[in-house]
């Protein structure tokens, strides 16, 4: 389990670039990233180094911030890796809301952020089906 | 039950009709004399002062226009010498030359007089601390509401808008009891105690009197909630004297005109005809104790309805609907009418949507589109976009449903739409005709 924070951002010029000036000036490092876009809004999904103080700086920076639970899947990072572990999960009706990569490794293994359905569900799975995903802690260490 | 003054806001009706009948006659007779502008339009008319011998014969009389305060800018329509008149006061003048009113001595005791009854009438007494955010200056506001609350004897801290966080200090360091502002002022005030960590129980605020620009039902509920307090409409013009000319009761069904001072009359807005009690049209208001600058049948361009049923608490003055909208504010939309405040009620019945909206109107090619910006809180956002954009579904279909006219819905970030001091800005026409 992971804790992600998502911002919402008008779609606007410069707004992408404030948020994450604000991070970086708190000293808060983005690990991974991904931003989910319409015409009017986007929505800016970061894992970070420290969630609990990147959701308090944006709050009290007066933007509309949350937490959300994630899980970040080790995939085997070879042709298939990821196919392997989609397979699985629908093979147990885990649904999918999004997924993005991560930017660093665990080891030999690719990491991917998923947002599920039911993360109770989908930590069950992951276990019987042998799949590794990383303890927060160590999430945000790398 | 308490009024400031029983014997004129309780007057039955008879007397009372007497009362603005005499009134009225010298009114009439004092602007044809002495306001050429005036006379020259009822020489037009065809009507003399004699001709006034009922109160319906003031359907006779001619308006008086916004248009007229500004052709005869700044004393044209004075029926006192400059020598006569104390205060000047003028409109900002946003759309054109502003207008300027000016008062008499006499003028600025009966306005004193009628906040008394507003304040009173909102619960508040002497032992009242009244916190006056109304912008002091040339607009009303401000010294309009001082004068009626040092008149009943209340502390008055004259605090005049912004600077909201002082504000908030103000009223946790000396107990403001009362407070005094627009409403959407009110409604960031709270806002801004919440950033503060201040909690409604840390003050000792009881009751709000808040005007100068409509507001709906729920935005009072939400007002109420947030600042917890009781929260009081409360109607005026500069044109007509100021806040003050009606006041909600403890009923808070409908405002009550000070009927001793001001005949109202609803008529439709486009054939000027009198409508029926309890017919929605423009209100008229005619001064018949003004001296400086006396008023005839006054449109306002404020749209409501009046009813003359017998109040609960015991006033007799015929009753206001709260205003739906103001004509200048309201936006005509491929032919429909659509007011700020039928936005706002439609927002505000909508869980977690936040009173703070914009409507943005453009023409492309041929055809109007309004466009109307949401502020998306804490409360009401999802990280999934599609949550997000069946919220934005939800809320278009429900203004649409409400206003009759296709709507573009915009989630925008919080306090991005700009936040007011004074009156509110709910509207940008960017069309050009």
């Amino acid at each position: 389990m992971a804790k992600q924070i998502s911002v919402f951002l008008e779609n606007k010029a410069g707004r992408l670039s404030h948020v994450t000036r604000v991070l970086g000036d708190a000293g808060i490092n983005i690990r991974a990233l991904s931003i989910a876009d319409t015409s009017d809004f986007g929505i800016l999904r970061v894992i970070v180094n420290d969630p609990e103080k990147a959701y308090r700086i944006l709050k009290e920076r007066g933007f509309t911030v949350s937490e959300t639970e994630v899980i970040a899947v080790q995939v085997p990072d070879s042709p298939g890796g990821l196919a392997g572990v989609l397979e699985e999960m629908a093979a147990t009706d885990l649904n999918i809301e999004y997924l993005y990569a991560f930017l660093g490794t665990a080891g030999n293994d690719a990491l991917v952020v998923f947002k599920v359905e039911d993360t109770e569900k989908a930590r069950t799975t992951f276990q019987e089906k042998g799949i590794k995903f990383l303890d927060e802690n160590r999430l945000y260490q790398l | 039950m308490t009024y400031w003054d029983q014997e004129k806001e309780c007057m039955p009706r008879q007397e009372l009709e007497k009362l603005q009948l005499r009134r009225l006659k010298e009114t009439v007779y004092r602007v044809y004399a002495f306001v050429p502008a005036f006379k020259e339009k009822m020489d037009q008319a065809g009507i003399k002062p004699d001709d006034i011998q009922a109160l319906e014969d003031i359907r006779r009389l001619p308006f008086t226009t916004k248009q007229d305060l500004r052709d005869n800018y700044p004393f044209g329509l004075f029926a006192l010498p400059m020598s006569e008149v104390v205060r000047i006061h003028s409109s900002s003048g946003t759309t054109g030359k502003p207008t300027v009113v000016g008062y008499s001595r006499r003028d600025i005791d009966t306005w004193a007089e009628l906040m008394a009854r507003a304040l009173v009438s909102a619960g508040a007494s002497r032992h009242s601390v009244i916190q006056n955010s109304y912008g002091y200056g040339l607009f009303t506001g401000g010294l309009g509401i001082h004068y009626g609350a040092e008149k009943i004897g209340a502390s008055v801290i004259p605090s005049s808008g912004g600077n909201t966080k002082r504000q908030i200090m103000l009223m946790q360091d000396f107990g403001t009891t009362v407070l005094t502002c627009t409403p959407s002022y009110a409604l960031f005030m709270g806002e801004v105690m919440q950033e503060m960590g201040i909690a409604p129980s840390d003050l000792r605020l009881k009751s709000g009197v808040f005007g100068a620009e409509p507001w709906s039902e729920n935005m009072r509920r939400e007002i109420e909630s947030k600042l917890d307090i009781n929260a009081f409409d409360i109607y005026g013009l500069s044109e007509i004297i100021g806040p003050g000319v009606a006041i909600e009761c403890c009923q808070k069904s409908g405002l009550h005109i000070a009927e001793d001072h001001f005949i109202a009359e609803v008529v439709d807005p486009v054939t000027g005809e009198a409508v029926d009690y309890g017919e929605p049209g423009e209100l008229v208001i005619t001064t018949i104790t003004k001296e400086a600058l006396p008023v005839i049948r006054y449109r306002t361009r404020d749209l409501t309805t009046l009813t003359c049923e017998p109040c609960a608490c015991g006033r007799t003055h015929v009753r206001m609907a709260k205003v739906l909208g103001r004509s200048d504010d309201m936006v005509i939309i491929r032919g429909v009418n659509v007011f700020p405040s039928m936005v706002e009620s439609v927002l505000l019945d909508i869980p977690g949507v936040e009173p703070y909206y914009l409507l943005i109107v453009e023409r492309k090619g041929n055809l109007d589109e309004l466009e109307v910006q949401v502020e998306v809180s804490e409360r009401i956002f999802s990280d999934e976009v599609r949550k997000l954009e069946e919220l934005g579904a939800h809320i278009r279909k429900e203004l649409e449903s409400a206003l009759g006219v296709s709507v573009r819905v915009r989630l925008v970030e919080p306090k991005s739409i700009e936040r007011s001091e004074g009156k509110a800005k709910r509207v940008i026409d960017k069309r050009s005709i």
